[in-house]
């Protein structure tokens, strides 16, 4: 196992990074992970992902390979005999899962995004009621997917589940910003519990960040305009 | 069994084009349903009912969305003939990194070089050209973004050859001048049955992108 030769560029406080890290543990791969500060980019970023200039990057053996998704899909395939599969073994479970990692991006975290940057009472109003709505396909999608099992993938969390937890850290923190309940318990009780059992999975757990230092990075990233 | 597959496609979608390419380069017979996306027809809502957009492959009763998605779908259940992807998961996801880029980054600045007007025309010409020579770049030397095999880059890239006569006219720039290994591999990609028959005419699709600045407001 060539764990020597495995680097991460990234932030403790990005999703995206955390999808690959959480895909890593999964798999029990060792890695060197190599902290980016906040405000400027280093220059092994820049020259590993040139076309983008974004986190994460994972590094296997000098080799950058870029775009969350991607490096996951990578892991699971480069190491595909470590730890549980993370991607569906049937292709049409595959086609359904890459489908809804691809909402999550495009059509439910844009619309998550949009109440952090919502300028004044009724746009939040309404960038709201748009997470709610899309929130509500992802709970007809886990119960889908998850055919009565724990999650998406089935007994052991996948990359669906991947793509859409990681994103729980922030979930929580616009949640306070806009003092609006984004995950309910009543109106997606199948979500909420996933929620619950993502967070306490070991590959999960020491990676979730304290949602009290999540928030104050997001005062940084999404500063308020002064009354 | 042609029964088994069907394409829901529009003939202008870049989209559709590359899942028509993807099916005949596996051989897989389907019958081709032509569906008005700005029509939302009761089959498409029911095959597609969170975007609501063409292309939908269906598969045994089975819808699948996205383009992108369509071609890695056929690539592993048809995975006995032709692969559209490598088998080395590194060149794997170097060619997922490039299909990403082609829809993450070029489709935008694609549309708008043509579907808007003024300033805003005019930064997506400037974006447009900047992603054309990324594309020319990463191409290089090689046959195909594949390598020597027409693969999963090309057909997303190729997707869009029928609007880049539409592109060039309204971008008022040439692929032929300015991204000349682009060009000449856009002529390999046309020998291929598989492409000639999944494209469409681009006088047409000229046509169709003047039809569409008028709904747009750009006109």
């Amino acid at each position: 196992m060539v764990t020597g030769d495995v680097k991460l560029i990234g932030s403790w406080a990005s999703v995206f990074v955390m999808r690959a890290r959480i895909a890593l543990n999964l798999k029990s791969i060792s890695y060197e992970f190599l902290q980016e500060t906040f405000g400027s980019k280093s220059e092994l970023l820049l020259k590993s992902n040139p076309v983008h200039k974004k986190m994460p990057v994972l590094i296997h053996a000098d080799k950058p390979v870029c775009e969350s998704n991607i490096i996951v899909q990578y892991i699971d395939e480069a190491w595909s005999s470590y730890g549980t599969s993370i991607l569906p073994s049937l292709p049409y479970d595959r086609a359904i899962a890459r489908f809804w990692a691809a909402y999550i991006d495009d059509k439910w975290f844009i619309a998550l995004r949009s109440i952090l940057t919502a300028q004044g009472e009724e746009e939040k109003k309404e960038a709201i009621a748009e997470v709610e709505e899309r929130t509500e396909h992802l709970e007809k999608a886990f119960i889908e997917c998850s055919n009565g099992k724990p999650f998406f993938n089935g007994d052991h969390i996948g990359f669906l589940d991947i793509a859409l937890g990681s994103f729980l850290g922030w979930w929580r923190v616009v949640e306070l910003d806009a003092n609006h309940k984004l995950l309910d318990e009543t109106k997606t009780p199948s979500l909420f519990k996933w929620a619950e059992r993502f967070c306490n999975d070991p590959a999960v757990k020491p990676l979730m960040p304290d949602t009290a230092n999540l928030a104050e990075f997001a005062r940084k990233l999404f500063p308020k305009p002064q009354p | 069994m042609a029964d088994e597959v069907s394409l829901l496609d529009y003939w202008p979608s870049m989209f559709g084009m590359r899942t028509k390419m993807a099916l005949a380069e596996k051989g897989v017979a389907y019958e081709y349903v032509e569906t008005d996306p700005w029509v939302k027809t009761p089959l498409l809502i029911e095959m597609n009912p969170i975007h609501k957009k063409i292309p939908v492959l269906i598969h045994k009763g089975k819808p699948i969305c996205e383009s992108l998605i369509q071609l890695e779908y056929i690539d592993e259940v048809w995975s006995g003939t032709y692969p559209m992807l490598p088998s080395d998961p590194y060149q794997k996801a170097q060619a997922r990194f490039w299909a990403d880029f082609i829809d993450k980054k070029f489709y935008d600045p694609s549309w708008k070089v043509w579907g808007t007007k003024g300033e805003d025309q005019v930064a997506a010409k400037k974006e447009l050209l900047e992603h054309f020579k990324t594309l020319e770049t990463e191409l290089g030397d090689k046959t195909y973004y594949g390598g020597e095999v027409f693969g999963f880059v090309d057909i997303a890239l190729m997707g869009y050859y029928s609007w880049f006569k539409a592109m060039e006219k309204f971008g008022e720039f040439s692929i032929e001048t300015e991204f000349p290994k682009l060009n000449e591999w856009t002529k390999r990609c046309l020998k291929r049955e598989s492409v000639v028959k999944a494209i469409a005419d681009s006088d047409k699709i000229i046509e169709y992108a003047y039809a569409l600045r008028k709904k747009f407001g750009a006109e």
